[in-house]
Order: C-alpha cells, then sequence, then structure tokens
C-alpha cells in the first residue's frame, strides 16, 4: 500500500476534481472537496512518517521503470511539502463555503472546488515527481487552474489581476520548457536523476549554462523573487480573501521547492555555486526582497497588499536561506517556507473574516475592531508577531535558522541585514495593529459583529500553530534539516 | 502533591497566561460617564466583578506555586541541541520573584477600578515577564522574558491614547528593543566563545559578547547616559501605568547584574553616579511623577553600587534595597496617581494643601517619603545601610562620601519636596475643585504597601532571612548607624528650611529639564535640519543644484515606495515585468560567465 502512496497522492484530487462537476449542489461539493484534502492530508503524513524511517520511496508510473518511464520519486523533502500544501488546503477549503466572497452566482461555485482541487493536483505533482517534463505539466495544471481562482474574485480588477498574472505565469513556464529542451538536447533523458549524472561530462558548456538561466529565470518568476514578483500584489489583493491564503501558503512554497530540486538536484551545489555563482545573483535579489518588501508593505493603505508585499520579504529570507549554500541556510529556508505558509494562511484567514463583516480591506475601515472582533483581531496580532519573529511565534524559528547560517559563514553583516530587516516588520504589522486596537470605532465598525465560529477556528487552527511550532520545534527543525540535508546530497 | 503541580509550571506563567484570560471573562459595563485613564466610577462604590476576583487571585497563585519550589530546583530542556534552563530558582531570584509578586498585588488592587481591559491586561502580563525572567537559567530564556516586559509595559503608555502618548511610546519601546537585541547579540558572541547558554556570573573580561551584554543590562538599569528613556516614559504613563511601570524593569536589570556581573568594580563608580547626578534634576523638576523617576533612577545607583561592592553583605544589600525600594517607590507613584486623579495636575507649581482633601494619601505619602529618605524604623534604613557599609568595609571611602551626599538628596527631593509642594506650601486655585479622597481600593493598595514599609522597618528579620546570603548578626539598628543617618536627615532638613526661608530654593516653575535624551531628540534632528538648512542656502546661493538633489533624492525615496505611479509600492506594468525577466536572465548570463572564468 505504501508503495502505491505517491500516485495516489496526486490522482486523488485530479480525479476528485471533476466529481466536482457531476455533483454540482454547491454545499455538496464543499464537503466533498474538503474530505478529499484531508484524506490527501493524511496520505501525505503517512508518506512522511514513512520516508523518515525507511527513506526513499520511488513509483514507476503504469510500471515503465525510469529513466524511461515516469518516476514519482518521494523522499523527506517532497513528503515535507505535500504534507503543507495538503495541510493547508484541509484548513483553506472547509472555510470555503463560510465566506462566499466569489463573484459568480451560488449555482456554479462548485467550479470553484473544481479549480481548487485541480491547482492542488498541480502542487502535489511538482511536489512528488521525479521527472523534469513532468514538473511542467503540473507548472501548467497549477498555473490555468489559479488564474481561474484569482479570477473568481469580485470586482472586475480580479480580472485584469489575474491576466497580468497569466502573461507573466506564461513566461516563466516558457522559460522552464525551454531549459527542459536544452537539457533534453544534452542529455536525451528526462529523469531528473538520470538527467544529473549526464549532465556531468557536458558541465563545461554554454547550453547547459543558459539552460540553468531559464529555469532559474522561469522558477523565480513563479517564485516571485524580487524583481519579478510584480504579478503578485495585484494578484493576492483582488483574489477571494480564500484563494489568497491558499496560493500564498502554497503556490510560492512548492515554485520554491522547485528551484531548489534544480539547483541540487538536477546541477548539483558544485556547479551551482562552485561554478556559476548562483549566490552572486541570489544574495544582493534576497535581500533586496527583504527590505524593498518591507518598506512597501509599510506604505500600503489596503491590508491585502500590505501582505502580499509582505509576503514579497518573506520569499526573499526563503532564497537567502537557499543562497548561503550550507545545512543552516537550506534548513532556515524551508523552516520558513512551513512557517510562511501557516502565518501567512493564517493571516489572510484573518483578512477573508474582517472583509466578510467590514466589506472592506482598507486599514482605516478597520479602526477600532478589537473591540468589535476581539478573536479575530488577537489572531492579527499573533500572526503579525510571527512575520516580525519574535520569541515564542514560529517567525523566531526560522530567523534563528537563517542567522545561524550567516554567522556560521562568518557573514556578521548578514545577520545584521536579517535582524534590520525584521524590525522594518514591526512598521507595517504595527501601523494594522495601532489602527485595530487604538484608533476609536468607525460607525462602519460599530454596526459589526464577530466573524461566525465557522470562520474563526480554520484562523486560530493555522494561527495557533504558528505558536505551537514555535514553542515545540523539534518536528519542523528535525524534519526540515533532515530534508535539508537529503537535498545536498549529505544523506 | 501541590509541589509537583508546582513544578511542572515556570514561575511568571500563572500570571501571563492570566492575563491573557482577562478578554474572555465577560467585562463589567463599559464607563458611561467621567473617567480618567480608564479609571471608572471615580468615586463612589464600585463593583468587584469576575474580571477583579482573577486579577487578585494570579499573583496570590504565583506567589503561592513560586515558594512551593524548593530551592535548587531547576527544569531543563533541549532546543534544537541547546540545552536551555527556563527555571532555576535559588535565593537571589527568589527573592526577586516575591517582590515582584507582591509589587503586581499592591499594583491589581489599586488599579481594580482601571475598566480598560488593555492595561489590565497588559500589567499582569508584563510582571509576569519579570518574574519569567528572574527566574531564567539561560540567557535565551532571559532574553525572550526581556523583550516580553518591553512589549507588554509599552502597552502601558499608549493606554493613554494621545499623540504624545503614541510618540513617547514608541521612544521607550525602541530603546527597549535596543537592550533585547544587544542581550541577543551578546548571547550569540558568548555561545560562540565558551559552548554554553547558562545564565551565571560572566564577568567584563575583554569579551566582546560580555560587553555586550553589560550594555543591554545596563540600558534596562537606567546606567547614567543611558537612562533617560526612564525619566522620559514613566511619567508619560497612565496613572496605574506608573505604578506597574515603577516595579519591573529596572528591578529585574538589577537581578541581572547581580547575577551577571557581581564584583564588576567599574558598577561602582557608575552606580555613585547615578546616586549623584539625578538629584539635581530632581531639584528643578517641576513634573512630580518626574521627580519620582529621578529619584527611581537615584536609587537604582545605590544598587548597582552594591553590586559592583560584591561581597555577600553588599549583594544583600543591592537585594534588600530593591525590595525595600518598589514597595516605597510604588507607594509614592501611588500617592502622585491618586493626585493626578483628583486634581488631574501633578505639577509641584500648580499643586499644595492638598492635605485638607485627602488626608489619607498624604498620611501614605510622608510615610513614603520617610522610607525613601531611610529613616529609622523605616524600610530604607534597613537596607540602604547595608550597602553603606559593605562599601565603607571595602575600603571605597569616596564612594560612601557620594553615596551619604546623594541620602542627603535623596531625603531632600522625595522626602521633603514630594510631599511638601503636593500636599502642603500654599494652598492651590485648584483645591476647591478637588472632590474628595482617592477612591477607596486606591487607599487600601497604599495602605498594605505603606505598612509594608514599617513592617521592614521595624522588624527586618523576615526579610534578612529571605536575602541570598546568610545575614550573621548584622543589624543596621546601632550607635553609628542612627546617628550618622540622623545627623544627614536633619542637616538637609535644616537646608531645605534655610532655603526656602531665604527664598533661594529653586522655586517650582514650569518649565522643561533638558537631560541628555535632548541630545537625540533634538541636537541631533536640529542639527541635521541646520546642515541641510544651510546647505540649502547655499544651494540657493550659488544656483548650485545641490541642496536641490538632496531635496529630490529624499522624496524621490518617500515615494519609491509609496503607492503610485512607477514605485515599488504599485505593481509595474506586465511588460516592463517580462522585460526585467530578460533582464535577470542577461545579470545571470554574465555573472556566471564572469563567476566560471574566475572560478
Amino acid at each position: 500500500m505504501n508503495a502505491h502512496l505517491p500516485a495516489i497522492q496526486v490522482v486523488l484530487p485530479l480525479l476528485a476534481a471533476p466529481v466536482c462537476v457531476l455533483l454540482q449542489n454547491r454545499k455538496v461539493v464543499g464537503v466533498w472537496a474538503t474530505l478529499v484534502a484531508w484524506a490527501s492530508f493524511a496520505i501525505a503524513i503517512t508518506m512522511l512518517v514513512h520516508t523518515m524511517e525507511h527513506g526513499t520511496i520511488s513509483y514507476a508510473l503504469g510500471g515503465w521503470e525510469s529513466p524511461l518511464g515516469i518516476e514519482l520519486r518521494v523522499d523527506v523533502a517532497n513528503a515535507f511539502l505535500a504534507t503543507i500544501v495538503t495541510g493547508i488546503a484541509s484548513m483553506v477549503l472547509p472555510y470555503g463555503p463560510g465566506s462566499a466572497t466569489l463573484a459568480i452566482p451560488e449555482d456554479k461555485q462548485y467550479l470553484f472546488y473544481t479549480a481548487f482541487l485541480l491547482c492542488m493536483t498541480g502542487l502535489l505533482g511538482m511536489s512528488v515527481t521525479g521527472d523534469a517534463f513532468n514538473v511542467f505539466v503540473f507548472v501548467e495544471i497549477t498555473s490555468l487552474s489559479s488564474y481561474t481562482l484569482i479570477a473568481l474574485g469580485k470586482g472586475r480588477r480580479a480580472l485584469t489581476a489575474a491576466f497580468s498574472y497569466l502573461v507573466m505565469g506564461t513566461i516563466g513556464g516558457t522559460f522552464i520548457l525551454l531549459a527542459i529542451g536544452l537539457c533534453y538536447q544534452m542529455t536525451g533523458t528526462l529523469n531528473m536523476a538520470d538527467m544529473a549524472l549526464r549532465l556531468q561530462p557536458v558541465m563545461g558548456t554554454r547550453t547547459v549554462l543558459v539552460a540553468f538561466g531559464f529555469f532559474v529565470v522561469g522558477a523565480s518568476i513563479k517564485l516571485a523573487v524580487f524583481p519579478l514578483h510584480q504579478w503578485m500584489p495585484n494578484a493576492y489583493t483582488h483574489a477571494p480573501s480564500v484563494v489568497s491564503a491558499f496560493l500564498s501558503a502554497t503556490a510560492t512554497k512548492v515554485s520554491y521547492f522547485v528551484l531548489v530540486r534544480v539547483v541540487f538536484t538536477i546541477f548539483g551545489a558544485a556547479y551551482v555555486f562552485g561554478t556559476v555563482h548562483f549566490e552572486w545573483l541570489l544574495m544582493p535579489l534576497s535581500i533586496a526582497a527583504m527590505f524593498v518588501g518591507s518598506i512597501a508593505a509599510m506604505y500600503q493603505t489596503h491590508i491585502k497588499r500590505l501582505l502580499a508585499y509582505s509576503s514579497m520579504a518573506q520569499i526573499g529570507y526563503m532564497t537567502l536561506g537557499l543562497s548561503m549554500n550550507s545545512v543552516e541556510g537550506l534548513t532556515g529556508g524551508l523552516v520558513h517556507l512551513f512557517n510562511h505558509g501557516l502565518m501567512k494562511g493564517g493571516l489572510f484567514l484573518v483578512v477573508a473574516n474582517i472583509t466578510f463583516r467590514l466589506n472592506s480591506s482598507k486599514i482605516e475601515d478597520m479602526a477600532g475592531l478589537a473591540r468589535k472582533m476581539p478573536w479575530t483581531s488577537l489572531a492579527f496580532a499573533i500572526g503579525g508577531l510571527s512575520l516580525i519573529g519574535v520569541p515564542g511565534t514560529a517567525g523566531f524559528i526560522s530567523k534563528w535558522y537563517l542567522v545561524q547560517g550567516a554567522l556560521v559563514k562568518g557573514q556578521v553583516w548578514l545577520a545584521l541585514l536579517i535582524l534590520m530587516s525584521s524590525l522594518l516588520a514591526v512598521g507595517y504589522v504595527w501601523k494594522v495593529i495601532e489602527v485595530m486596537l487604538l484608533k476609536p470605532p468607525t460607525d462602519r465598525v460599530e454596526n459589526t459583529k464577530p466573524a461566525p465560529l465557522s470562520m474563526i477556528w480554520p484562523v486560530w487552527v493555522m494561527i495557533g500553530s504558528t505558536v505551537v511550532f514555535g514553542l515545540w520545534t523539534t518536528w519542523t527543525g528535525t524534519v526540515a534539516e533532515v530534508a535539508a540535508e537529503t537535498l545536498m546530497g549529505l544523506r | 502533591m501541590l509541589e509537583s503541580i508546582a513544578a511542572s509550571l515556570p514561575p511568571g506563567l500563572i500570571l501571563i497566561f492570566g492575563a491573557l484570560l482577562l478578554p474572555l471573562i465577560p467585562g463589567e459595563s463599559a464607563p458611561t460617564g467621567e473617567s480618567a485613564d480608564g479609571i471608572w466610577p471615580l468615586s463612589g462604590k464600585s463593583k468587584l466583578g469576575m474580571r477583579g476576583i482573577l486579577m487578585l487571585l494570579l499573583p496570590i497563585l504565583g506567589l503561592a506555586q513560586m515558594w512551593l519550589l524548593p530551592l535548587g530546583h531547576t527544569v531543563d530542556v533541549e532546543v534544537f541541541g541547546y540545552a536551555l534552563q527556563p527555571v532555576r530558582v535559588d535565593r537571589l531570584s527568589r527573592i526577586f520573584g516575591t517582590i515582584f509578586h507582591i509589587a503586581a498585588l499592591i499594583s491589581v488592587i489599586y488599579a481594580l477600578r482601571v475598566r480598560d481591559t488593555l492595561q489590565n491586561l497588559s500589567g499582569l502580563a508584563y510582571a509576569g515577564a519579570a518574574i519569567g525572567a528572574v527566574f531564567s537559567g539561560d540567557l535565551i530564556t532571559l532574553f525572550v522574558y526581556w523583550e516580553l516586559t518591553a512589549l507588554t509595559s509599552v502597552f502601558l503608555i499608549w493606554a493613554k491614547r494621545t499623540n504624545r502618548a503614541t510618540r513617547v511610546g514608541m521612544r521607550y519601546l525602541i530603546v527597549q528593543v535596543l537592550s533585547g537585541v544587544l542581550l541577543l547579540a551578546g548571547t550569540l558572541f558568548h555561545y560562540a566563545d565558551t559552548g554554553s547558554l547558562a545564565f551565571d556570573l560572566l564577568s567584563l573580561d575583554g569579551s566582546l559578547g560580555h560587553w555586550l551584554i553589560f550594555l543591554a543590562f545596563g540600558i534596562k538599569a537606567a546606567f547614567p547616559m543611558l537612562h533617560s528613556w526612564l525619566e522620559d516614559a514613566y511619567p508619560e504613563a497612565t496613572i496605574t501605568g506608573t505604578v506597574w511601570m515603577s516595579a519591573f524593569t529596572t528591578k529585574m536589570a538589577i537581578y541581572a547584574l547581580a547575577r551577571g556581573f557581581a564584583g564588576t568594580e567599574m558598577l561602582i563608580p557608575i552606580g555613585a553616579a547615578m546616586t549623584a547626578f539625578p538629584i539635581f534634576y530632581a531639584v528643578i523638576e517641576n513634573d512630580l511623577r518626574r521627580v519620582l523617576a529621578y529619584s527611581l533612577n537615584n536609587q537604582l545607583g545605590y544598587m548597582v553600587v552594591g553590586v559592583g561592592v560584591g561581597t555577600e553583605l553588599a549583594i544583600n544589600g543591592a537585594a534588600a534595597h530593591a525590595f525595600a525600594h518598589i514597595l516605597y517607590k510604588g507607594l509614592l507613584f501611588m500617592t502622585m496617581g491618586a493626585v493626578l486623579l483628583r486634581a488631574g495636575t501633578v505639577n509641584g507649581s500648580d499643586l499644595g494643601g492638598l492635605w485638607r482633601k485627602m488626608p489619607w494619601t498624604t498620611t501614605f505619602c510622608v510615610i513614603g517619603a520617610m522610607a525613601i529618605s531611610a529613616f529609622p524604623l523605616f524600610s530604607g534604613f534597613v537596607t540602604k545601610s547595608m550597602i553603606l557599609t559593605a562599601a565603607a568595609d571595602e575600603g571605597h571611602t569616596w564612594t560612601f562620601l557620594i553615596l551619604l551626599f546623594a541620602s542627603a538628596g535623596v531625603f531632600h527631593h522625595s522626602g521633603i519636596k514630594i510631599p511638601y509642594f503636593a500636599f502642603f506650601a500654599h494652598d492651590s486655585k485648584l483645591l476647591p475643585k478637588i472632590t474628595g479622597e482617592a477612591p477607596r481600593n486606591m487607599l487600601v493598595a497604599m495602605a498594605i504597601a505603606a505598612f509594608l514599609c514599617i513592617a521592614v522597618g521595624v522588624y527586618p528579620a523576615p526579610l534578612y532571612a529571605m536575602l541570598p546570603y546568610d545575614v550573621g548578626d548584622y543589624s543596621a539598628y546601632d550607635l553609628t548607624h542612627v546617628v550618622t543617618q540622623m545627623q544627614l536627615l536633619l542637616g538637609s532638613a535644616a537646608a531645605f528650611v534655610f532655603l526656602q526661608k531665604m527664598g533661594w530654593y529653586p522655586a517650582e516653575l514650569r518649565s522643561t529639564v533638558l537631560d541628555v535624551d535632548w541630545v537625540y531628540r533634538k541636537l541631533l534632528p536640529g542639527g541635521l535640519r541646520a546642515t541641510y538648512n544651510a546647505i540649502d542656502k547655499g544651494a540657493e546661493k550659488t544656483k548650485a543644484a545641490v541642496g536641490r538633489a538632496v531635496l529630490a533624492g529624499v522624496n524621490r525615496f518617500g515615494q519609491m515606495f509609496r503607492p503610485g505611479d512607477r514605485s515599488f509600492g504599485e505593481p509595474w506594468p506586465s511588460g516592463e515585468t517580462a522585460m526585467w525577466a530578460a533582464v535577470v536572465l542577461v545579470a545571470y548570463l554574465v555573472l556566471s560567465i564572469v563567476g566560471s572564468q574566475a572560478g
């Protein structure tokens, strides 16, 4: 049974998606999609436990052995990622029916779940596949379904946001395809492990150099690395909050993972950092993202856009961890991938609650909200503290690893930059909290009431786990460290 | 049974988690009439609601739990392979833990009428964080609580909800967080040097990490030149907020110094300077709560000297003085809070004659004043004399003399000036408006503190028994101590009377007292502005573009991030982003080709 898990993981949501279209009834579909997400979550956890104990699972799709057939290859890192994707989906989906802030009429809302499950399929596929071309296919599945999801947001600007994401996403996808094509030309294989072996003799060629470049830029667009992040603020702002929560917590994370895979599994650290010095490009861009994102977030007047710019800064921390080329750095990146997924997902759900009641995402409209929606506001405050990296929250753990990574290499200045940019986060988090807590309530706020319980508990599960994983760190720390060592080939 | 329950929880957490429960309990009705700093009703009876009962229970439960922990009890955990010790109980931590709980209880009673949950929550959590800090066995745990005290206490300032309070709070927070960052940086260096995170004697042996930690402690202990956050922030907090704040942050720092830097010679001159310089400010300052803040700073100086001398007697003295000091300083801040509540101001120039309307508050204030001035039979006397004796025993004659001078000064500004200008002197114009005594719960809180001030002074044995080291046969009540102290007090009183009669005493004026924070609040910004203006003017004259370029640069920086056309705060058109993709690709190619040539 365990041997088939990788295939089931991807196939289950893929097959469940068309079922939504057959079921049609909004409520039934909601329950169905939620159950599928929970089942997938269970599968992912089983795989994670299995890989932690027994090592890699390799699955030959259709019985065709690699390198000819498509191989699904799950090690600790892949399972870790699948757990995150399915876990977040499990929290976000029960939320879907409650918020109902979509642009389409209720009788068409089953399409939302269809697109959502397809998006999840794509993300899981990217997580578990060991085949380079397969990555491209799943990237496209994810992208197409997420354009749909974003376009479902209320207001016409959701359409333009989705369209500009489509343009950028297509460029990114094309770059990845070009890179795969170039690699295929040089090696004659599409299996990642096989490709890594066969690339060795031709490493010095310009073709490989260019292939890696296309890979990097393509993945960076998907990942929203500064300055290729421009699709993100609008997409997150105009998409339904639930979709923002899901995409911000998973889509960019899986893209990060693809980048890490390309760097360590296909091309190898020796080539990437030893020969072409990828860190010369990635580190400055990461640092720029940390600062530009945080400063830009401070100036935002809409809370969703503020969170989007904050995401850009947080992605900077993850890529910074990658650019350090050390176990500590990569562990920091992976831990932050997990922790940021939790806190940003949780925060977007908080925003979903607020916009559901207030019908506005302007920060100034939230004056005095702490009195009317205390639980929701408290959740925002805790999530915000985690973004800053206050001890006792998950954000601290990520920063701790990253600072360690910098200090191990003796780069004290880098550690200082990390701490300084964390201070900037105080600025934009405080900006919101001050309005919620200390400003006298406006009429709009006076007439509101707390969010329904069905919308509060998923928020608190996510926000609560940022505190749990901030205090109880063995799990994330160990798994991420094992995953980092696996990726770097030290295990 | 009870012990095992107690042992399962770090001290302080009862207060922190209990405080978090406050907003969940169905609240009392919100203020409907006149209220001040969240205190409502201003007079008459007030019901002790569910929240009030919880607030009272928390410090009592916390104290009971703490005393159930045996000496030498530790909790060790391993996080990421770092050995941490969230709980370590020994005599030094226990005496600070005890007084912190008592201070929390008194503050709670004083704050029972506060209907602003934000204040009560942050006050209790703040006390809990300070308690947690003194029981931390490692530097990381200490850092966590260290920052938590900053993050919680700042709300006691912001709770005033004025623009001024927002600015003051921000300044306070920046300094406090800076102290935490220094502590963390020092800890990392210390760990790199020694491989240990344990919080034991560190000493200034030239290692950079220890200096950073020393500086972090110094900021919170309000060393001279690092002190101005205290005088800036404490008088700006709410009526009850100042009472909370006066107890914890600085004494936590004294504890940390006693733990980490006992016997560090440099602390002796630092402490001596601390006792002396605030006196001059305190004499000329008009805001009586700010006078008390200066006097607080001066009292910390005695403790710092005690820690610096570092003998058993001196450390005992520092701990005992912290204990007594929290009580009488809290008491004085409570009386001034009551005055602020009733009169609406604590400016010495506007007050006077309040004893007619507030006799109880006056009595308590005089008791607090006598305790801080170290009258025999009051708490300050039995504790301060330990530090003075220790300094003299170790041959620090100059220090001893400065401390004596400072003692006279303390009597002057805290012992005489505060009660005299507030409650006696000439009758204030405000007198007719004052409705009467402070609310009952405030009087109870003051009475408890006043009782303890006298009890410790008359019968110090229980306090001595709690001190970190055995006191032996030391007694404050011998002939030399009593006579010296009485001479000092009478001399100082005579000087005040003389100056006052001759009209030479600095009059109570509305004025702004300049302190070192003027350098970073006014001089630097002003200097920069002046420099900039000069540049601008010069540029105007010579028609050079320098000034305008600077101006444009500054504007441009803001515009780079503000949402708007062509800024980082606004998404760019897709076409442009596509171009950036090409730019990044080219940048990669150039860098990688350069890299592969070089490597």
